[in-house]
């Protein structure tokens, strides 16, 4: 049985055809199998391992480097409060405690309802807006305590459903083009437009023609 | 040294002292062979460099004056200056100690590693004297198995990248991997799925810690209690060469060596951890005896008398070829000389035979032109027609597919199964026989017969005569008769006389028992019985008239009661023959059986009198790989019980029959077949032991085996405290690598053998049969791990022995209505059934189905029938 | 006011939208690039510009074009994979002028002859895939990217590439194995210089988004228009981001070297200044890698070489205040805490240093420090960097490990006496 739905599985397939070496497409299906079904389980890195044709330990091992990946559960919505240097000196240290108080979990944890998980995260580039969080990658800041509780609030009456919505999704458009033109048709322009460059370059300076 | 090395010298200066290396050679190699040791960790030489322990960084001057850079990545290069002992070097290799040992979690006393251990060498050498790390370690859960065999402590892990390097570059295996980033990087499996690799133990091997341990050596041994031997591994017919360490006189370890011609330094898991089997308490330690239904122990001497007098008996009858020897993969080069030499010297009978179904005629193999696997790597093509070698040779597969990985060569993969060798094709044709009999003839004549190889072969050079061609050639289905194998060799040989040949059956021996007349029709030297040498027709002085009988040969005339007396000299053939059936009702039939066994086998144990035989490691010899390289093995234990070495049951049988074989050693044994073996000419137990001689010596010896080049550097990570890293580029006072590097030319007595040629054997295609109505063509192969005796006795290993299914394409399936996971009724010729498993595989072809060989133990089964050229089943839904 | 280039449009409502984008005249330098231009000569104006890289390393644009190995096959690939702590102007250009960006790539791709061009965009930026992924299907529907553009007999395809989540992903040999759907280990250089061995082992560019996004700029008004901007080596203008305590944190286009960090800081347009009663005691040029500067260093301009030759580096263009109510320890543990969880893994200084150093410092912060510490710390970080130099002397594969100590050795070397603080008092004395 496939992990990814039929709709996906076609994604898949156009992501696998983009690259001149199939395992290209090893982080942005990883990408795919967390939009549909919130992490990275083992089913879908098995699945993934079979598309671009690897071994499943080597999608795991990749997965594992980064840190969107999640090859375990997490909420509905991941929490990110930024506490490098320029949130740091905001108060994005207190945000972060603020935030595990209000959620009742520490970070790297998950609620009971299953809806947050709460991370301390590295500078998310939105230092113009320090202290900043992120929810399932979509950007709020600056964050007084008072503005993170209607975040929070926001997001559990489902609110934001709309700007944000539930992790794994990341970006909602889809690449929308013709077929890749064929690297051979690439490749014999190219070949063609070097050696117009290089028969112009003699043309410049004959001295040089042919010696390359 | 040739020209074209020594104009790619460079000079450069280590230390201030001028060096000469290769260009292109890395730094860290050039300095090591000059003297000069630099530390590292993640370095190997037979792995691609990785430079991340940062351990080997030296001084480097560059346009911006000296700067710290890694030796191991570093190509040396015409003047460059190095320096390897500054302050500078100093202080950032105790640097990079401390840092390695802060979450190191220094648990030396409890760990297999210490005494042995890189990180705790390297630290005393070159490391700080105590740490100034006050923090919190880092911690992982104690040891995880991560297979059968390895545990994993990612506590005492450097993350130096060797085993999951190996894994995936060297074994193709990539089922270890780093997980995680930072310091929080571990290696591991992926969840459930084990690190089933055939090559695994070569991981723990190169660990330069004590992250990777094998299950069978665990807590067994300290390093320092350990002694060892230098020896070959006799697992297969590669011929790895390894270190065999004991204690209190018990099998601990075998290490790989790394030897340029074979193996690089791997084994794999069956030859490493096989040793367990030796260390059986299963072990046959005493004579024995049928009385009835059961065995009673006997002494030697009645022993050997009663065989005496069988052996009068059946000679008696005026027919000496009712006497037969079958002889197993276990002995040594002088053990079959001794064995034969009691047949076809003593006796007087030519049935002797060391091939149980599963083989090639011994004229044939004689007849082709051999390669070595260096010759078989670099050939410009490779064409295989051969059982998956994978399964059977695995470390031949290892070189075969890092020669195609660095585009050395390219494979063409010719036969009826799905294989390993399929990925590592440029081509994979599925042939029947007789389309394999119009590729060996037309392959190179007419490119539109078959377009893919032709091109492939066309591509990469090879000559209209097969020159550049290396053919791998061994049994590809065992289901289809060895004559099919053999006519097809001959016929390939003959359009292609430049073609050379690497025989690529498993047996460990089976190359020996060629040379040494260990098949009918052949003496010593491949001389037949007609070509004896004056000398040989001296020493033995009853050589048989005629021809004798092979292993079908002699069940047949067991099945007509004309076999008095059979013996199994390290053969099962109840297990290991092709057509069981035949095999079984044979032995029944035969006047007396003596099984010269380690293990009660099924064969042995329906003997009549067995005899104890020392196995692997208990005694010395020689041994010849698949290419025909000589080298030595070793003992390292003695035997339990009343074991005895098969050559000397050889050498007393015969004083039964008041005959001296004339020898009273192995080395004897060597001197002798040197004498009289042509092929075997400037062969001897001291040329064998120089250190240049280690790795082997192609017989027969000509100039270029005379040439011989140094051995392969040693990883000193992986072959801790071997005296040979000593010989082999360990800092010392040595002056030249090279020293010991040649072995004297033969005697003057030297000449070459008369080389068989293929024009004197006939190739003789069997008729195939029609293929029955309602059967399916059998792809009948091995796995490496199957039900052979030394695997059951191996507790390790035999937890990895493959369950029997079949295997079948979707396509099949479906007109059989049959889905994955069913049981399936598999029925030979004669009506045997067997019931598999059905696993759905496409790279199965459509309308064969696969089974495994030795995966399933119904006597009534036999779908190989030994009068058939190919076999067909029946197939259909349990 | 001094001219932007590549914040030109973002202010523009919709600034996103190929019709906006055509509306300001956009997609034209490509169409000159493709039908009046040969690919040297688009090469040659941007070699004229003189346009340092804006990633982060500062290596003139032209420059390393010329140095890609011309095989017949090799790539482009555009760095997006903004992670600097406090470097935000990438985001801005993604999200607010993706077609921008788009037409830098592909004239970029156009000038050296890429096969393929891939835009490898930072995992975190919704938005910004969102945002680069509508202005390539659009661009595709417009004819720009694909078979035959604008009929020039040109194709090449794009591709955007999401990252997952690793700073180090933006050191361009880490991006490429990353984009070749591995961890993101940096290679080893040499023999992987990209313009040799780059993705799939060919020869490849990598620029990073602003670089690419002054591109069109420079065809359109030529290379010698945008050197005339800026002073020496420092040409046309830079996105600085500015952050920290400061009071109007942003984004702000300046021609380089025209401002001084102290106008940048105070002046009501940009920074406009500190809280009241307060002044700079520190600023981190260039990203988290670079040594800090203090208050005396204010009035050096903004230009490459300048910041050099003060010890530090304009690096990524970002600018980080710190005011003197703001603990310099902790913003040095907070910094070596960020290495330590992005260090690869791969070479042992980097690995196990950073771990160990930012423990030390926490240590320190929290009051559990000794004086001792501070030589320790000092001297692991010479084992990662020997020397402590600036620039650093390298013994890891990448320069993550030597920008490990440079917060460290600037906060212990400028603020001793504030360590001192700590480790007697038992404790952290600014408020948090």
């Amino acid at each position: 049985m496939s992990f990814f739905n039929p709709e996906n599985l076609e994604k898949a397939q156009i992501l696998v055809g983009l690259y001149p070496d199939k395992r290209s497409a090893l982080i942005p299906l990883c990408h795919l199998a967390q939009s549909q079904h919130g992490h990275l389980s083992n089913e879908a890195m098995v699945e993934i391992a079979e598309l671009v044709g690897v071994q499943p330990a080597e999608v795991y091992g990749t997965a594992s480097f980064y840190d969107m990946l999640h090859t375990e559960e997490v909420g509905k919505y991941l929490v990110g409060v930024c506490t490098n240097v320029a949130c740091l000196l905001s108060g994005g240290q207190e945000l972060l405690e603020h935030a595990s108080d209000v959620l009742g979990i520490p970070p790297g944890a998950t609620t009971e309802d299953g809806k947050f998980t709460l991370e301390e995260v590295e500078c998310v580039a939105h230092c113009d807006k320090a202290p900043c969080a992120q929810v399932n990658y979509r950007y709020f800041g600056p964050l007084t305590n008072g503005d993170f509780d209607q975040l929070v609030d926001d997001l559990k009456s489902d609110r934001l459903s709309d700007s944000v919505p539930p992790h794994g999704v990341l970006s909602r458009v889809f690449r929308d083009a013709p077929p890749m033109v064929p690297l051979e048709i690439i490749h014999q322009e190219r070949r063609v437009m070097d050696e117009a460059k290089k028969a112009r370059l003699a043309a410049q300076n004959p001295d040089a023609g042919g010696k390359q | 040294m040739s020209t074209d090395e020594s104009q790619n010298l460079v000079t450069l200066s280590i230390d201030g002292r001028e060096i000469k290396a290769k260009g292109g050679e890395l730094l860290i190699e050039a300095a090591e062979k000059s003297g000069v040791f630099i530390p590292r960790f993640c370095y190997h030489n037979r792995l691609p460099q990785v430079g991340v322990c940062r351990m080997c960084l030296v001084e480097v001057k560059g346009p911006r004056g000296f700067s710290l850079q890694p030796s191991c990545y570093l190509p040396v290069s015409e003047g460059m200056e190095v320096i390897t002992q500054s302050e500078k070097v100093k202080k950032a290799q105790d640097g990079v100690l401390e840092f390695l040992l802060i979450n190191h979690p220094l648990d030396c006393p409890t760990c297999d590693k210490g005494g042995e251990c890189p990180l705790q060498d390297q630290t005393l050498t070159y490391g700080p004297g105590e740490s100034r790390f006050a923090e919190e370690k880092r911690h992982w859960e104690k040891p995880i198995a991560i297979s059968e065999l390895v545990f994993l402590d990612r506590e005492r892990c450097i993350q130096c990248d060797r085993c999951t390097r190996f894994a995936d570059v060297v074994a193709g295996d990539a089922l270890i991997e780093f997980i995680g980033r930072g310091d929080h990087t571990e290696v591991n499996v992926f969840p459930d799925r084990p690190f089933s690799s055939y090559f695994s133990g070569n991981t723990v091997q190169i660990c330069p810690v004590g992250a990777l341990t094998a299950a069978p050596y665990r807590f067994k041994a300290r390093p320092w209690d350990l002694s060892q031997v230098e020896s070959s591994c006799m697992a297969c017919s590669m011929g790895c060469r390894i270190m065999v360490q004991s204690s209190q006189n018990g099998l601990t370890r075998y290490l790989g060596l790394d030897s340029d011609s074979v193996n690089h330094g791997w084994l794999c898991d069956k030859g490493r951890f096989g040793f367990e089997a030796i260390n059986s308490a299963d072990r046959v330690t005493s004579p024995m005896i049928r009385k009835g239904d059961s065995f009673v122990e006997t002494s030697w001497a009645s022993a050997l008398s009663l065989i005496g007098s069988k052996i009068v008996d059946a000679k008696a009858s005026g027919d000496p070829s009712r006497i037969g020897i079958m002889l197993g993969s276990r002995l040594t080069n002088e053990d079959i000389y001794a064995w034969v030499k009691l047949a076809k010297g003593v006796i007087g009978t030519d049935s002797v035979d060391s091939q149980l179904g599963d083989g090639l005629r011994g004229e044939v193999i004689a007849a082709l032109p051999r390669a070595t696997v260096n010759e078989a790597v670099s050939a410009k093509a490779v064409l295989a027609f051969t059982g998956d070698i994978k399964e059977e040779i695995p470390v031949l597969f290892l070189r075969l597919r890092e020669a195609i990985r660095n585009g050395r060569t390219k494979l063409v993969t010719v036969g009826t199964r799905s294989s390993s060798l399929d990925k590592l094709s440029e081509v994979s044709a599925r042939v029947t026989p007789d389309q394999a009999r119009l590729l060996a003839m037309e392959v190179t004549k007419d490119s539109s017969k078959f377009p893919e190889i032709s091109a492939v072969l066309s591509k990469q050079g090879v000559g209209a005569d097969g020159e550049g061609l290396v053919v791998l050639l061994g049994r590809e289905n065992l289901a289809w008769d060895q004559s099919i194998v053999e006519a097809f060799a001959l016929e390939l040989s003959r359009s292609l006389p430049k073609a050379k040949f690497l025989i690529t059956l498993r047996g460990s021996n089976f190359s020996g028992a060629v040379d040494l007349g260990g098949v009918p029709r052949l003496l010593p030297g491949r001389s037949s019985l007609e070509t004896a040498t004056p000398v040989l027709r001296q020493k033995w002085a009853n050589l048989p008239a005629q021809g004798g009988r092979g292993a079908k040969e002699m069940f047949n005339a067991a099945l007509r009661g004309e076999l008095d007396l059979l013996f199994l000299v390290g053969s099962d053939p109840r297990q290991d023959y092709l057509d069981s059936e035949l095999a079984n009702s044979a032995l029944d039939n035969v006047g007396f059986v003596v099984s010269v066994d380690t293990y009660l086998s099924r064969s042995s144990s329906s003997a009549d009198l067995v005899l104890p035989a020392a196995a692997f490691a208990e005694k010395a010899g020689t041994t010849t790989n698949l290419e025909g390289r000589v080298f030595t093995v070793n003992q390292k234990v003695t035997s339990p019980g009343l074991c005895r070495p098969d050559w000397t049951i050889a050498s007393e049988i015969a004083l039964e029959l008041e005959e001296d074989l004339g020898f009273g050693s192995a080395e004897d044994i060597l001197d002798e077949i040197a004498e009289v073996s042509p092929l075997h000419w400037g062969l001897s137990w001291h040329r064998l032991t120089k250190s240049a001689a280690l790795d082997g010596v192609v017989v027969p010896i000509t100039a270029t085996a005379l040439s011989i080049r140094p051995r392969a550097m040693l990883d000193q990570i992986s072959t801790p405290g071997i005296a040979s890293v000593w010989n082999q580029g360990l800092p010392s006072s040595k002056t030249s690598y090279f020293d010991d590097g040649t072995i004297e030319e033969p005697g003057s007595a030297s000449q070459p053998p008369a080389q068989a040629s293929v024009a004197s054997v006939e190739p003789i295609w069997p008729v195939a049969p029609v293929q029955p109505l309602g059967t399916m063509r059998l792809g009948y192969s091995r796995k490496l791990y199957g039900q052979g005796e030394h695997l059951m006795n191996s507790p390790h290993l035999s937890k990895l022995i493959v369950e029997a299914k079949c295997r079948i394409s979707s396509k099949t399936a479906k007109e059989l209505g049959a889905e994955m996971g069913d049981s399936l009724r598999v029925a030979d010729k004669a009506g045997g059934e067997s019931l598999f498993e059905l696993e759905i595989d496409d790279s199965v072809g459509d309308g064969i189905v696969e089974l495994i060989r030795g995966s399933f133990s119904n006597p009534g089964f036999s779908p190989v029938r030994s009068d058939e050229a190919v076999n067909y089943v029946k197939v259909e839904r349990a | 006011m001094s001219t932007k280039i590549v914040t030109a449009r973002v202010d523009i409502p919709n600034s996103h939208t190929l019709s906006v984008y055509l509306e300001q005249g956009g997609y034209q330098s490509l169409r000159k690039a493709l039908l009046e231009m040969t690919p040297e000569a688009v090469q040659e104006e941007v070699t004229v510009s003189g346009m340092l890289g804006r990633g982060g390393a500062g290596f003139e644009t032209g420059r390393k074009w010329s140095m890609l190995k011309q095989d017949l096959v090799r790539y482009l690939v555009v760095n997006g994979d903004e992670s600097e702590p406090s470097t935000f102007k990438d985001h801005l250009l993604v999200e607010n002028d993706p077609h921008q960006l788009v037409e830098g790539t592909l004239i970029t791709a156009y000038a050296i002859g890429a096969s393929r061009a891939f835009i490898y965009l930072r995992g975190e930026f919704a938005l910004g895939l969102e945002r680069v992924q509508s202005a390539i299907n659009e661009a595709y529907a417009y004819g720009a990217i694909g078979r035959n553009i604008f009929g020039s007999g040109f194709s090449v395809d794009v591709v955007l590439q999401p990252g997952a989540g690793a700073y180090i992903c933006g050191e361009e040999t880490a991006l490429i194995e990353s984009l070749e759907g591995k961890r993101g280990f940096p290679r080893i250089k040499p023999p992987y210089f990209p313009a040799v061995i780059g993705l799939y082992g060919a020869p490849t560019i990598v620029n990073n988004v602003e670089t690419m996004s002054n591109v069109p700029w420079i065809v359109k008004n030529g290379g010698r228009a945008f050197a005339a901007m800026g002073k020496g080596r420092s040409t046309g203008t830079r996105l600085f981001a500015l952050s920290g305590d400061v009071m109007r944190p942003g984004n702000y286009e300046l021609e380089m070297t025209s401002k001084t960090f102290r106008e940048l800081i105070y002046d009501p347009d940009f920074g406009g200044g500190l809280k009241e009663g307060r002044s700079v005691k520190a600023v981190i040029p260039g990203g988290v890698s670079a040594p800090w500067i203090g208050p005396d260093n204010l009035d050096l301009p903004l230009g490459q070489d300048e910041v050099a030759q003060a010890g530090s580096m304009l690096g990524s263009g970002s600018i980080i205040v710190l005011d003197d109510h703001s603990c310099a320890v902790r913003a040095a543990w907070r910094i070596t805490k960020f290495f330590n969880r992005e260090s690869c893994g791969q070479c042992t200084p980097c690995r196990e240093g950073s771990g160990w150093i930012e423990k030390i410092m926490h240590r320190i912060e929290l009051g559990s420090g000794t004086e001792s510490d501070l030589d320790l710390v000092l001297d692991a970080c010479d084992n990662i960097a020997p020397g402590l130099t600036w620039p650093p002397q390298q013994t890891t594969i990448c320069v993550l490990g030597p920008s490990i100590p440079s917060s460290v050795v600037s906060a212990i070397k400028m603020f001793r006496d504030e360590f001192m603080v700590h480790i007697k008092e038992e404790g952290c004395p600014f408020v948090h």
